[in-house]
């Protein structure tokens, strides 16, 4: 498998019963994916989830949502209660022993063995998978550790490190192979400011060898900085999900004038066709009407209106969440 | 294998299953994965002190004679007290391993087996290494037979710690030469080895019972600490139950019943009956309780 370039996602066989197109360029496909646990709690409802190969896919979704329950049963630590899902093109938990190798995984942050060095955690952690060459072992554990920035660190006990550390060695577990997806499950966890931005040009970097990368993060710019893609889930259930550019476009900007004569401004913005318009201090916001805004902008002016600033704020992707759940990014009752 | 065959989407349709992709040509690196896992096992500093304190019997009960016959008298006194063999123990010190061994095997070996066995699936589920190891992917039934395998070795390596501790501070503190069997007989002091050796494997395969049943418990719970309180809780259970005369009907199926049957293999000739039956038992129980492990850890959601 250490042969195998992680850059051909679409080289899965196609298998002559299956003709679903989607199925086989997507990486992750999920069909009315459900998981009721015992107690009777839904923590999955009915999702179709489609990942498509070499996306950075952002999931997104306060906690509680069902996120955490949707990885673990991509990655076959649960069955699901009814419904399918497909990774790499095969089902789980069925194809785990063939499909696993393929895919790195930081699940609910990183579990170390605290009396074993980290170098001897990755050591651990690559020996339990049958298709990892023992031969290849010592390079590819350093390679990792390097690759996360944790060389320095290796030897040291892992009980002794920080939460960060922790983090990066268990990112460290995922990277010990060339993977066709990685599933990161709140990746920049415990990092400081500095740690996170290598985080995320590290999966810009993974991503543009061509590994697909499914990152769930409960930060919407974060996701925003790096995904292409995007699912939200609330409540269990998938409240959208595509391109990221379509997700933010879907909510319009609003018109921010910037003025000492704010009322004025107000009253020339109405006449002009904007709509929910709202003063706050010298700050005016609106609802831009469908027109070019330039001429606004003259209006105002000839009006006497003295603007300090005139510009659109683009819809960031936390106006489309409140837009889609009506609700804050809280944490489901 | 694993429940991915138990309760896997029945080949429906667009589900059904592609052909096997050419990367996972490589089988199964058993000996990997367990040569790992002993080795994570014996580094433990909990696994030393266990053994360290199966090797510390073996030198109170031997300096506790020494000290109690410097007098000239017998251990053990006219009564007979004690563990088996120990009124000899002054005679030959070889007999140090037989009675270390039948003064551990009730409650110190087996402990130890259950703390060990008891952990082995709840620990890892505890840490949440677990969920690690089967995304490696380690695969259920090969995470449970190495986990069975690792726990089966340390029973050998227990049960030869007390062994040869008692070996030593036998030969330390006691003449050595040949030695009388139970049956009267006398034999030479490398025989009498061999049947030391001999004794102790069948110790350790008294055990096997005990490690089926822990294993088995430490797939029913995520608490790595409940899992050996539950085991070591049983163990004294069965024990007591065992010396209950109104339960007799029940003794046989202990796993603990027939323990000091390895006794019998001091008799000249050795008498087999009660040490076949006690392998049966033990392997009765590896096979119970190794399905029983093995029906709940293939199918069990992981969520820690």
């Amino acid at each position: 498998m250490g042969d195998t370039p992680a850059t051909e996602p679409e080289s899965e066989p196609d298998s002559p019963g299956v003709d679903d197109d989607v199925i086989h360029d997507s990486v992750i496909h999920t069909r009315a994916l459900t998981k009721r646990y015992r107690g009777g709690q839904l923590a999955v409802d009915g999702l179709d989830l489609t990942v498509p190969a070499g996306s950075v896919f952002g999931f997104l979704g306060p906690n509680g949502s069902g996120k955490t329950t949707t990885i673990r049963m991509l990655m076959g630590l649960i069955e699901p209660t009814s419904g399918a899902a497909r990774v790499l093109g095969r089902p789980m938990p069925r194809s785990a022993r063939t499909v696993l190798p393929h895919v790195g995984a930081l699940i609910e942050g990183p579990a170390l063995y605290g009396f074993l060095s980290g170098r001897d955690n990755l050591v651990r952690y690559d020996a339990a998978d049958p298709t990892a060459d023992p031969r290849t072992r010592r390079a590819r554990v350093a390679a990792a550790l390097d690759r996360v920035g944790l060389t320095a660190a290796a030897g040291k006990k892992a009980k002794a490190y920080s939460l960060g550390m922790k983090q990066r060695l268990g990112l460290a577990a995922a990277l010990l192979q060339p993977r066709r997806l990685l599933v990161l499950d709140e990746p920049t966890n415990g990092l400081d400011p500095q740690g996170m931005r290598e985080i995320r040009s590290l999966i810009r970097e993974l991503a543009s060898d061509g590994t697909t990368v499914f990152l769930s993060s409960h930060l919407l710019d974060e996701i925003e900085q790096v995904c292409t893609h995007a699912a939200v889930m609330a409540q269990g259930r998938l409240i959208t999900q595509g391109a990221v550019t379509d997700l933010a476009a879907g909510t319009r900007g609003r018109l921010v004038v910037t003025t000492p004569d704010a009322g004025e401004a107000a009253r020339v913005l109405k006449e002009q066709g904007a709509s929910d318009v709202v003063i706050t201090e010298d700050r005016v916001t609106a609802e831009p009407p469908d027109r070019e805004l330039a001429d606004l902008n003259t209006a105002l002016v000839t009006a006497g209106v003295r603007v300090r600033g005139f510009v659109v704020e683009r819809a960031s992707l936390e106006d489309a969440f409140v837009a889609l759940t009506g609700e804050g990014f809280d944490v489901a009752g | 294998m694993s429940r991915v065959e138990v309760d896997a989407p029945q080949g429906r349709g667009e589900l059904r299953d592609q052909p096997p992709q050419r990367e996972s040509r490589r089988t199964t690196f058993y000996g990997t994965l367990f040569r790992n896992e002993l080795h994570t096992t014996f580094r433990r500093w909990r696994t030393l002190a266990l053994l360290g304190v199966l090797a510390a019997v073996p030198i109170l009960v031997g300096i506790a004679v020494k000290i109690e016959t410097g007098d000239g008298s017998s251990a053990g006194g006219a009564g007979g007290g004690g563990p088996a063999f120990i009124s000899q123990i002054t005679n030959n010190g070889l007999f140090l391993v037989f009675t270390a061994l039948a003064a551990t095997l009730p409650f110190f070996l087996p402990m130890a087996i259950g703390v060990i066995a008891g952990d082995a699936i709840a620990g890892e589920a505890n840490a949440g290494t677990l969920r690690y190891l089967l995304v490696a992917p380690a695969g259920r039934t090969r995470l449970l037979l190495t986990k069975y395998a690792t726990v089966m070795t340390f029973c050998l390596v227990a049960t030869l710690v007390v062994g040869v501790s008692a070996l030593t501070v036998g030969a330390l503190l006691f003449p050595l030469g040949d030695l009388t069997t139970i049956s009267g007989t006398t034999i030479s002091f490398t025989d009498g080895l061999l049947r030391a050796l001999l004794i102790a494997l069948v110790v350790a395969a008294s055990l096997i019972g005990v490690a089926a049943l822990g294993l088995f418990v430490s797939t029913l719970t995520t608490s790595g600490i409940a899992a050996m309180a539950t085991t070591v809780g049983l163990l004294i259970t069965v024990q007591i139950l065992d010396q209950i005369p109104q339960l007799d009907a029940l003794h046989p199926y202990f796993f603990s019943h027939y323990w000091l049957s390895f006794a019998d293999l001091m008799r000249e000739p050795i008498y087999w009956d009660d040490l076949t039956k006690n392998l049966g038992l033990q392997a009765l129980y590896a096979v119970v309780f190794g399905s029983a492990a093995w029906a709940r850890f293939t199918t069990k959601d992981i969520g820690s």
